[in-house]
């Protein structure tokens, strides 16, 4: 059967790399509540007047959306004192009585057949006024991201910090008893239109979504070694930019698009390497006999954070993207890795483990401390959200590994669990653009 | 004891030189327990006695426990054993196909060592052999830097079979790291199956 195992390889390689629907869908727990976060009221949209049944719940989508934020409560729909689709109808007495601090109001208007507008009203129950109204298209495959879209605009405007409901997030499943054991997905940030990416018998890792968001670099098995691709999500069509002998891994996108840092055994140890990506041309930064792996770029993109066991056990290191000596970043704990840094790059999130626990902490190299954020005893691969609010990170509970978001206070949490499937590596994709 | 490898030192000279030799190369060599010993026997148990039994498998090795008579004679009469043969053997050091370690660590433990020397004198000895080292790691810590440490186990185990002899066309190396755990399970029992190097033989 060993002897048989090349063969199997040559066979699995086998894959459909498109974007097409997926079956399985994410599902969202709350799993921790914040005390003090501002209550919201976010009454159903009016779709009387459209033709046949409207699909999808707008207010349903936007007041989950603010509850994962914990920033802000959305009130159960079967508390609501009253009904009103316009600002106009507002008794704002009857919300001020059950405790609300803002008001959504909205309805929905039907242009042509299966084309809408969709108008909404932020209100301030307090000031008895609106703070912002919006109206906008929208056709039947978009309407959960216009949906988003307003909860964008409503965090916003309450919070002063740009939303990002309205963005996606890639990660990879692994499935049992499947014919494609391993597959690269993105989605929604509240899990829903799940589609997948790539399907292959062999390990898929390490994502990394481009600048612009239309395309992922990955590590891909399928010649039974691993390989780094870049892959344009809307045709999907990709190239293998590294297939060098030995290690091709941990592929992360420089801030302007133009780089990618990569780890490449091919001179020895795993050392860390940019990329041109139009050239192909290498730069090596990192030689030493060490494991040096997991380059994430800082926010400006001047320099390169990895993980290294240089000193013995993998701490965070530094180095410029020019080369050259590589400075400490980690000192607490024996086990500091996978670096994420925050879009402002004040915080570099990572897998912190000490005395046999695997959490996630968060550097905030202002200060110089560290904040354990997560408390179970297998967590990794944490991501920032764009607006640098939320970590994104994948934690195995059971045989299952499952993803969950926690405010970057450690406040709020909640869980993105799927029925039949081990999720991992997740990461936040960036802003669409405006 | 003693005059039983007297015996079998004979009969490798005489027939299967590479593939046996090793093996009596490496029970003289093996130490009683060792510090690895534990991880190592969770998973291959009786590997240490499978050495003893592995010279007195097949056909020709039944002879060996036997008088001293019969064993020439079967030997002479069967074939020799082709490497295909032998690597289908599920007894002895080559049937001996996982590497275990250390958390962190791509340290071998001396009982590693003596069965991948076996395994280096037989791939350095048998040319149209080929050997794919596959490292892995258990699940702890993230998973790149698991793919790393699976690298560095891959490599140091084929650091010892290019001592021994064997040639690099012949031996190929990839990490798994934490993708591919042998075992499920979320404990040190677990852990320790899934830090390992296994070796995949080819025949061309």
């Amino acid at each position: 059967m060993q002897l048989t195992r090349p063969i199997i390889y040559l066979l699995a390689v086998f894959m459909l790399a498109m974007v097409q629907p997926a079956n399985a869908a994410l599902t969202i727990e709350i799993t921790q509540g914040v005390d003090g976060a501002l209550p919201i009221a976010v009454v159903p949209f009016d779709t009387s007047r459209v033709s046949g049944k409207f699909p999808v719940d707008l207010a349903e989508i936007i007041g989950s959306d603010l509850n994962r934020s914990g920033v802000l409560k959305a009130m159960a729909r079967g508390e609501l004192p009253a009904s009103p689709h316009y600002s106009k109808d507002v008794q704002y007495s009857r919300w001020r009585n059950v405790g609300q601090d803002y008001l959504v109001v909205g309805r929905v208007l039907e242009s042509s057949a299966g084309v809408y507008t969709i108008e909404f009203q932020l209100l301030d129950v307090l000031k008895q006024k609106q703070l912002v109204g919006r109206s906008m298209s929208a056709k039947k495959r978009n309407l959960r991201s216009r949906a988003h879209q307003i909860s964008d605009f409503i965090y916003e405007q309450i919070t002063g910090t740009r939303g990002a409901f309205n963005t996606r997030i890639a990660f990879v499943r692994a499935q049992k008893d499947a014919a494609r054991k391993y597959v690269l997905q993105v989605a929604d940030t509240d899990g829903f239109n799940a589609q997948n990416v790539l399907e292959s018998d062999e390990p898929i890792m390490s994502p990394s979504w481009s600048p612009d968001g239309k395309s992922l670099a990955y590590v891909s098995f399928e010649s039974s070694r691993p390989e780094i691709f870049i892959q344009q999500l809307a045709t999907a069509r990709r190239t293998k930019v590294s297939g060098f002998s030995g290690l091709n891994s941990a592929p992360s996108w420089s801030p302007d698009g133009k780089f990618l840092a990569l780890v490449l055994s091919k001179d020895g140890s795993p050392d860390i390497y940019t990329m041109n990506t139009a050239t192909k041309r290498l730069k090596r930064l990192t030689e030493h006999r060490s494991i040096d792996t997991e380059p994430v770029w800082s926010s400006d993109g001047r320099s390169i954070i990895f993980t290294s066991d240089r000193s013995g056990s993998p701490q965070l290191y530094e180095v410029s993207a020019e080369g050259g000596r590589p400075k400490r970043l980690t000192f607490e704990g024996n086990y500091n890795s996978a670096a994420n840094v925050s879009p402002d790059g004040r915080y570099i999130a990572m897998v912190h483990g000490d005395r046999g626990q695997y959490k996630i902490a968060q550097l905030d190299r202002e200060t110089g401390n560290l904040t354990v954020l997560t408390d179970a005893s297998l967590d990794e691969s944490p991501s920032f959200s764009p607006n640098g609010k939320m970590l994104l990170y994948a934690s195995t509970l059971g045989n299952n590994g499952l993803l969950f978001a926690v405010s970057i206070d450690g406040r709020a949490k909640h869980k993105l669990s799927d029925q039949d499937g081990d999720i991992r590596e997740p990461v936040w994709g960036p802003f669409e653009s405006k | 004891m003693k005059s039983f490898h007297h015996i079998k030192s004979w009969l490798l000279v005489a027939l299967l030189a590479v593939f046996i030799s090793a093996c009596a190369t490496t029970q003289e060599e093996m130490p009683a327990g060792g510090d690895g010993a534990p991880v190592y026997d969770q998973s291959q148990s009786g590997s240490s006695t499978g050495i003893v039994d592995g010279s007195s498998s097949g056909a020709d090795a039944s002879g060996l426990e036997g008088a001293d008579g019969g064993v020439g004679t079967a030997i002479v009469d069967g074939p020799p054993m082709t490497v295909m043969e032998i690597l289908e053997q599920t007894e002895g050091t080559l049937s001996n196909r996982t590497i275990y370690f250390e958390f962190d660590s791509a340290k071998l433990t001396d009982e590693s060592l003596a069965i991948l020397e076996t395994h280096g004198n037989f791939v350095a000895g048998n040319g149209e052999v080929a050997v794919r080292l596959e490292g892995h790691a258990d699940e702890r810590g993230s998973r790149e830097y698991n793919i790393a440490l699976g690298d560095r186990r891959a490599q140091s185990v084929r650091r010892v079979l290019l001592f021994q002899g064997a040639s690099s066309d012949q031996v190929e190396t990839v990490s798994y790291g934490e993708e591919q755990p042998a075992v499920s399970g979320h404990d040190e029992d677990a852990w320790s199956k899934n830090r390992r190097v296994e070796l995949i033989y080819t025949v061309n």
